[in-house]
């Protein structure tokens, strides 16, 4: 139940990011979650937004480096060490994160971690078996 | 397989050695009485038109460089008289002051006639469109292809160089069979025509590009790009313009048309003519020329000439591929680098032939920096990822050049494209 996580080249230059945003603003592309990880050359920007597949699509066709990359949304409880509880099962069972990304929402009380992992399906279900909650993309998409 | 001009491309060595004779000592007389600067030069050493009777006496005649013909700028090496030239060329200026050349009728014929075995060579005939992108005015590149093209009875379309959304209607409108242009050109053609969506619409079959030095791979990359046959030409204006050497379906190094332009390969350090089959910088004598009969002209180009047999029937002596300039040559902390390799290594490891090589001086330490841009296969999401990439990138560029560049990937289509010559290094150093 991995959704799609778009990520965006972005040469380290002023206004980029603005570029990139305002692109998917004007077209009506909402943003659910945001990060960037920054290299001394470049940073990588990773999206998740209401319609991914338009977002790389359109996004390429302004001249974006862009890739889809299947990554995991886990629902938490807003509360003090849940994060912390999800990421021992996972390193219990060995699986090494790549990166990860939080945010939380208004409505449920509850948070949203993105998660980026080798193997999506394994990780999925070590955590289903521990009755974590995996937010499906509509899910996200809908918030 | 067809010929523009058989006796001549398929003569006997005998043959050939019986023309280039006849014809260089009658050029060394005629330039002797009528240049007093190279005159003065052959006073100099001593060495007088009856001692040139064969092409082993070349060695006695002295060299030629692009600094005198800047000394006799602009008619001091006409040899004829300005009213029996009708035309004039000149270099791009890339490397200094502009030099130009003069041709007679008779001049203009011969070039375009070697500009036709190169098209003939590549498959053209009287039956193929030719797309000609190189520009036209002083530049030889379109004037040369074109003249080619007309003596070879090719429908000819002269779209001289620039507006690319244009080259590609007419390309896909008038089902052109063969694009002459830079090779850096032709990559940022496919590129456009890749984009566009049009690869269906084009009619290619070869492509004769020239005017810059390219790898094998990107020789490959352009021929998968475009679904066609690459063919390298050279050729400078000094000597004529393009079709001076010009590629056969062989692929394996170019014939120089040596019934016109014989080639020598010197040490570029001493001057001192090298064995055959040595790499070293090449220098050519024209002797059938009218009006600028270049002679021991050093071109600045390194390669190799061969005379192994080709599998094309021609006899015409093959040049490799150059590989470097004597004069264009980066030394980077003592280390010779050619662009070419570092084009090599980038094509090699899966990136498009747009990148720039920086070079600076640092703290009394060169640098050298090489950007290349990004591509949607070669991105990942992961830094971890994209550190490995460049990680990878440098230690390929290192083990082929022997020093460890800065790598520097870059969004695409942010190094400038070019119509003409690509600009592949910025050198900022100050010496």
């Amino acid at each position: 139940m991995s959704m799609d996580q778009i990520s965006v080249f972005v040469e380290n230059s002023p206004g980029r990011l603005a570029d990139i945003t305002e692109i998917l603003g004007t077209a009506g592309i909402d943003l659910r979650a945001v990060s960037i990880a920054d290299t001394a050359d470049f940073g990588v920007l990773r999206l998740i937004s209401s319609e991914p597949q338009k977002a790389m699509e359109l996004l390429r066709s302004k001249g974006c480096v862009v890739s889809v990359t299947p990554v995991l949304a886990v629902e938490l409880a807003d509360t003090p060490g849940s994060l912390a509880g999800v990421l021992r099962i996972l390193a219990d069972a060995g699986v090494s994160i790549e990166y990860l990304y939080a945010f939380i929402t208004r409505k449920k009380g509850n948070a949203y971690v993105i998660l980026r992992v080798e193997d999506n399906a394994r990780a999925e279900k070590i955590l289903a078996d521990r009755g974590v909650k995996i937010a499906d993309a509509d899910e996200i998409y809908a918030i | 397989m067809n010929y523009y001009q058989r006796d001549m491309e398929l003569a006997s060595r005998e043959d050939m050695l019986a023309v280039q004779s006849e014809r260089l000592e009658r050029t060394v007389r005629r330039v002797y009485e009528n240049v007093p600067y190279y005159r003065a030069l052959m006073d100099e050493k001593g060495v007088k038109p009856a001692d040139v009777k064969t092409p082993a006496d070349l060695y006695k005649l002295p060299l030629l460089s692009k600094e005198d013909l800047r000394k006799a700028y602009p008619y001091g090496l006409l040899a004829v008289p300005r009213a029996d030239a009708v035309r004039i060329q000149s270099t791009s200026g890339t490397t200094g002051k502009r030099v130009v050349a003069f041709y007679t009728q008779r001049d203009i014929d011969i070039w375009e006639e070697c500009c036709a075995r190169a098209i003939v060579a590549a498959g053209g005939s009287r039956e193929d469109v030719v797309h000609v992108c190189y520009g036209y005015g002083l530049f030889t590149g379109g004037p040369g292809l074109n003249g080619g093209s007309h003596k070879v009875g090719s429908l000819t379309l002269p779209m001289s160089s620039g507006n690319t959304e244009r080259q590609i209607q007419m390309m896909c409108d008038l089902s052109a069979t063969i694009l002459c242009c830079t090779p850096s050109y032709a990559a940022f053609l496919a590129e456009s025509i890749i984009e566009q969506g049009v690869r269906d619409q084009i009619s290619l079959k070869a492509g004769i590009f020239g005017a810059e030095t390219w790898s094998e791979e990107m020789r490959r990359d352009l021929e998968t790009r475009l679904g066609i046959k690459a063919y390298d030409i050279y050729g400078l204006t000094e000597i004529s313009g393009p079709g001076v050497s010009f590629e056969c379906s062989e692929q394996t190094g170019m014939h120089i048309n040596e019934d016109h332009f014989i080639a020598e390969i010197i040490d570029p350090k001493s001057g001192d003519p090298l064995p055959e089959g040595s790499r070293g910088e090449l220098v050519f004598s024209c002797i059938s020329k009218e009006a600028f009969p270049l002679l021991r002209y050093r071109t600045r180009d390194i390669c190799v000439l061969s005379r192994e047999k080709c599998s094309c029937g021609r006899t015409l002596v093959k040049m490799s591929r150059v590989t470097g300039r004597s004069d264009d040559m980066l030394i980077v902390r003592g280390v010779n680098v050619f662009p070419s390799q570092i084009e090599t290594v980038l094509l090699s490891c899966g990136y498009p032939p747009n990148y720039q090589i920086i070079v600076d001086r640092v703290n009394y330490s060169d640098t050298i920096e090489v950007q290349v841009e990004m591509t949607q296969e070669t991105f990942s999401d992961t830094v971890k990822d994209m550190a490995r990439q460049e990680g990878e990138l440098v230690s390929a560029l290192r083990s082929m050049l022997g020093i460890s560049p800065k790598v520097t990937l870059v969004a695409p289509r942010s190094i400038a494209r070019s119509e003409g010559k690509a600009v592949r290094v910025i050198d900022r150093r100050k010496f």
